[in-house]
């Protein structure tokens, strides 16, 4: 079953795999767009979901509601303006957002319901924007909902500076020189470069990550998206966008075509590797020769050192569901694991082309095999390998983490990774936290008395 | 359209889906689109489930959208019986596939002609029935279809069971402390000299189900899931049922004297008064507790039910009843069996709330501003925001809410539990209160005083501390300062702290 060539394989299965709905972007993106509400379009079913898979945040009064589809709404007796204008101005008239998403779900698929014809209309009449997002079941999964949001979003960035935000921008730049004066190697030009990053970070990451650039002295202009709507970043054609996330090929493409701006190909900030060919790259692009790159990559690694030494030489199976599965895998391989499989719901290889190619480039270099990429893969033919296979940690979705405990494999949940901070440096102790934790627990289960916590029948 | 945060009850696959899984050996196919098996991952988690849930889906995809599932339905449910050897293949449509009008009775038809296993389309409307009526109806159907089967094959057995004998119908997965309950509804049924026929859902073999007409009478412990199954056993085989829920101790002793009543029509002539008397006596505490000081403090206090039918009927009437407690209004939010609830409770409460809307509940809440509350998480959140100590009594429920302890609500243990559940509730809000009224617990934090630290932090690293959670930033806040001393650094900027979390961390 392991591969001997040293080129990447690309298989596709069914396709029956176990992933969160595309919707759940709900959950990280009306904490990261503070001004923002959110109007999921569907049926019970996805308000179950959500309710269910945000767990406490519920209580917590979110930004969001389910706009549910009746009987009536489904068979058309109802005018699908007027009832999205009812809820759209209770929702102004209670939570008066600064936007309003309206997250499209299969139903409003099938049912044909035009969001994007209407939400102009309403746009003008109640005075608030309104951006439509198709982040259904039927096209997408997971982490994808994301990708259809910021792709809706890339389309309202602002394509003039606006006069009056002069001063904004001054202090902004000032912020940015305060951190300069205070680095190392102040002496660069501090002028704001004609780059825009793209992908939803918690606050705290996405600052990390603009210092990064900050000390190679490149200032990044903005992010896509930024903590509230009305800061938007300007777009201009021939501006330079990149990437932090390995599932937002359609923000990337939305970009490029509709925005004229020039995609950097990268791998992704994941691991002090990714991190920093992520960096280079840039870097590159800018013509800027990186300073201490490689050292600071060198004292990561040797900071995380007692984390190799429990991951070194034990295998991984990614079951696939967050796209996260090939930056993850390149890292873990880097790190001393073995891959034997990287399931993932969809496969963008031009988007993911450096990352892909660093993925095979690390594989050469630590001297592994190759693992197999399985696009769309079936969990039951999954779980048939990994009984063969016997790999030390398996990275999978909750339907079946607890039975495969029960059967003896350790288990990742892989939806931690999307809600962790695993970007930059500074985060790469964090992601070997999450792939460590089962091994180190499940060595003390089997040290002393192991038929205590065997419940393999 | 309707603007929705929060629903009680889940839509009817999810009804459909905790039927099926709960069977031996019952497969189920849901015809949704991807990311709606979510019902894997609940009963995965909730139940902390050891098995694979079997329910897989028939994936609806853009292509499906435009050409029709053709094949692929058929395909899917052929294959699962390859796969798994399922006994029965329930096959699930969703809200989304409800819309497309497939004909997935053909499908599940046309399937059939080619697995071993039994096909069956659940029969159930997403837009007019929720996950409890849902469940209801899908027990009954496959209930129906496997007595129906087995006439046709002549292999039904209808010779009554020699001794007294019951069928427990509607213990399911996912169900609100269900499990424990079947335990203790067992050991009634064995203290009263009653054989168990058979139990349904919950772990039960679909072909065991020609058994069922065996059994003198039948047991529907909760009024949502399985009436409909009784009732359909009654007007088939005559059988009687006794749907009278053994929560707290009025009901359990009704529902025992139904259980002698049912026996002597049938010939069988018992008298359980006895043990009636020496169990509520003695057995279960939670008479002698009504009549302890303890309980004299909760007199006249205020309360509030809400929940699912069963449940939310069976606290009111011990609150009122049994512990002398004032419950200012009692609510469900099943809507579609109003009638019965009004019916049960009008004797406990004047005001009698139906609403499946949480904010119409919060507010009534703030506005009856109770003692307490016994109602769902989500009265327990309301409680938190409102200071109102909450009782989780029903469904929606978390994973606390499936203890791995023995915590039954029926039966004689049940009266037991849902005493110190009530106590619990009353004393800690009455304990809050105390400490509230004499100035809150008094720990000064000596870290905090001592904390003088010779470094400054730049306008910046202090905004950039505010970011980071409350319960973490002191903890950030000291390393970093520490991490600042240490490097002999002044000003703590930005880079610092990252530097100092980088550091500090490993």
């Amino acid at each position: 079953m392991t591969k001997t060539t040293n080129q990447l394989t690309f298989e596709c299965e069914t396709g029956n795999y176990h992933t969160f709905c595309p919707i759940s972007c709900v959950s990280w993106l009306y904490q990261k767009i503070e001004d923002s509400f959110f109007l999921v379009i569907g049926t019970k079913t996805c308000g179950y979901f959500l309710q269910n898979a945000m767990g406490v945040m519920i209580f917590a009064e979110p930004r969001y509601a389910m706009a549910e589809l009746e009987e009536a709404d489904i068979s058309a007796q109802l005018n699908d303006y007027q009832e999205l204008k009812r809820l759209c101005l209770q929702i102004k008239k209670d939570r008066s957002p600064g936007v309003i998403f309206w997250i499209g779900t299969c139903t409003t698929e099938i049912i044909k319901m035009d969001l994007e014809g209407i939400a102009p209309k309403l746009e003008a009449e109640i005075g608030i924007p309104i951006v439509v997002a198709r982040a259904n079941g039927l096209d997408y999964a997971f982490t994808q909902g994301e990708d259809t949001v910021l792709a809706s979003m890339a389309q309202r960035c602002p394509r003039k500076e606006p006069k009056l935000s002069i001063s904004k921008k001054q202090s902004l730049i000032q912020n940015s020189s305060e951190h300069a004066y205070n680095s190392t190697n102040y002496s660069i030009k501090k002028a704001i470069t004609p780059l825009v990053i793209f992908g939803s970070l918690p606050n705290t990451v996405a600052s990390q990550l603009t210092f990064e650039l900050e000390k190679q002295g490149i200032h990044v202009r903005g992010w896509l998206p930024s903590s509230s709507y009305s800061e938007l970043p300007l777009i201009q054609e021939g501006d330079y966008v990149v990437g932090i996330n390995p599932f937002l090929s359609r923000t990337a493409t939305t970009l490029m075509r509709r925005r004229k701006a020039k995609l950097i190909s990268a791998p992704f900030p994941i691991g002090p590797d990714g991190t920093r060919a992520w960096i280079e790259k840039i870097c590159n692009i800018f013509n800027v020769q990186p300073q201490g790159l490689i050292e600071r990559e060198q004292s990561v690694w040797k900071s995380v050192e007692s984390y190799l030494d429990l991951v070194r030489g034990k295998s991984v199976f990614f079951m696939g569901d967050n796209l996260l599965e090939i930056s993850l895998a390149r890292f873990l391989i880097r790190c001393g694991m073995i891959v034997y499989e990287i399931g993932v719901p969809y496969m963008d290889k031009r988007y993911q082309a450096a990352e892909l190619a660093l993925l095979q480039k690390t594989c050469q270099d630590m001297n592994t095999i190759i693992p197999r990429i399985v696009e769309k893969p079936d969990n039951y033919n999954q779980l048939e390998r990994i009984h063969e296979l016997k790999p030390d940690l398996v990275i999978t979705g909750m339907a079946y983490a607890n039975p495969l405990e029960a059967r003896g494999t350790n288990t990742k949940w892989s939806v931690e990774f999307t809600f962790s901070q695993i970007h930059g440096f500074v985060n790469t102790q964090e992601i070997l936290q999450l792939v460590t934790k089962p091994l180190l627990r499940n060595a003390i289960f089997n040290s002393p008395v192991p038929i205590l916590y065997n419940t393999k029948n | 359209m309707k603007l929705a945060y929060w629903m009680y009850a889940g839509p009817a696959h999810i009804g459909t889906l905790r039927i099926a899984s709960s069977f031996n050996n019952v497969h189920a196919i849901m015809h949704a689109p991807l990311g709606d098996d979510y019902f894997n991952v609940m009963r995965s988690m909730l139940e902390r489930e050891r098995d694979f849930t079997p329910v897989t889906a028939s994936i609806v995809d853009r292509h499906v959208l435009s050409r029709g599932s053709q094949e692929k339905v058929v395909h899917s449910i052929i294959k699962k019986d390859k796969e798994e050897k399922p006994n029965l293949v329930v096959l699930t449509p969703t809200c989304t596939s409800s819309i497309l009008q497939e004909d997935l009775q053909n499908f599940a038809y046309r399937a059939s002609l080619e697995t071993e296993a039994d096909v069956l389309l659940a029969d159930v409307n997403h837009y007019r029935v929720n996950e409890l009526q849902a469940s209801d109806r899908t027990l009954d159907q496959i209930v129906r279809f496997y007595l129906d089967k087995s006439k046709k094959k002549n292999i039904l057995n209808d010779t009554k069971t020699l001794n007294p004998s019951v069928n427990i119908i509607g213990v399911v997965g996912l169900g609100f402390h269900n499990y424990h309950d079947l335990s203790e509804l067992k050991r009634i049924f064995a203290d009263l000299n009653i054989n168990i026929n058979l139990v349904i859902p919950e772990n039960a073999s679909v072909h065991s189900l020609n058994n069922l007409p065996r059994a003198w009478f039948n047991c529907v412990p909760y009024r949502e899931v399985g009436i409909l199954t009784a009732e359909y056993l009654k007007k088939e085989f005559d059988m009687p049922f006794v749907n009278i829920t053994p929560m707290g101790l009025t009901q359990i002793t009704s529902f025992i004297r139904e259980v002698q009543n049912i026996l002597s029509n049938l010939g069988k002539h018992v008298d359980y008064e006895a043990y009636i008397d020496t169990q509520t006596r003695f057995i279960s505490q939670s008479a002698w507790f009504s009549r302890s000081i303890d309980c004299q403090n909760l007199t006249g206090k205020k309360a509030v039910v809400f929940g699912d039918l069963t449940h939310s009927t069976a606290i009111a009437r011990i609150l009122h009843s049994e512990m002398g407690i004032r419950v200012a209004w009692v609510g469900t939010y099943c809507k579609y069996d109003v009638e019965w609830f009004k019916r049960q409770v009008s004797d406990i409460s004047e005001q009698i709330v139906i609403s499946e809307n949480h904010a119409v509940i919060a507010e009534l809440i703030k506005k009856t501003d109770p003692a307490v509350i016994f109602g769902t998480q989500m009265e327990r959140h309301i409680g938190k925001k409102l200071n109102i100590p909450c009782g989780v009594i029903s469904s929606p429920v978390h994973i606390q809410n499936f203890p791995l302890s023995y915590r039954p609500f029926l039966g004689y243990e049940g009266t037991n539990q849902i005493a110190d559940l009530v106590y619990n509730s009353f004393t800690l809000g009455m304990e809050d209160h105390l400490l509230d009224l004499f100035g809150g617990h008094d720990i000064v934090n000596a870290d905090e005083i001592n904390q003088q630290s010779s470094v400054t932090w730049s306008p910046q690293a202090l905004l950039e501390l505010t970011k980071i959670p409350g319960f973490v930033r002191k903890k950030v806040k000291k390393n970093t300062e520490a991490f600042a001393n240490q490097q002999t650094i002044s000003v703590i900027t930005v880079e610092t702290m990252y530097s100092a979390k980088e550091k500090l961390q490993s």
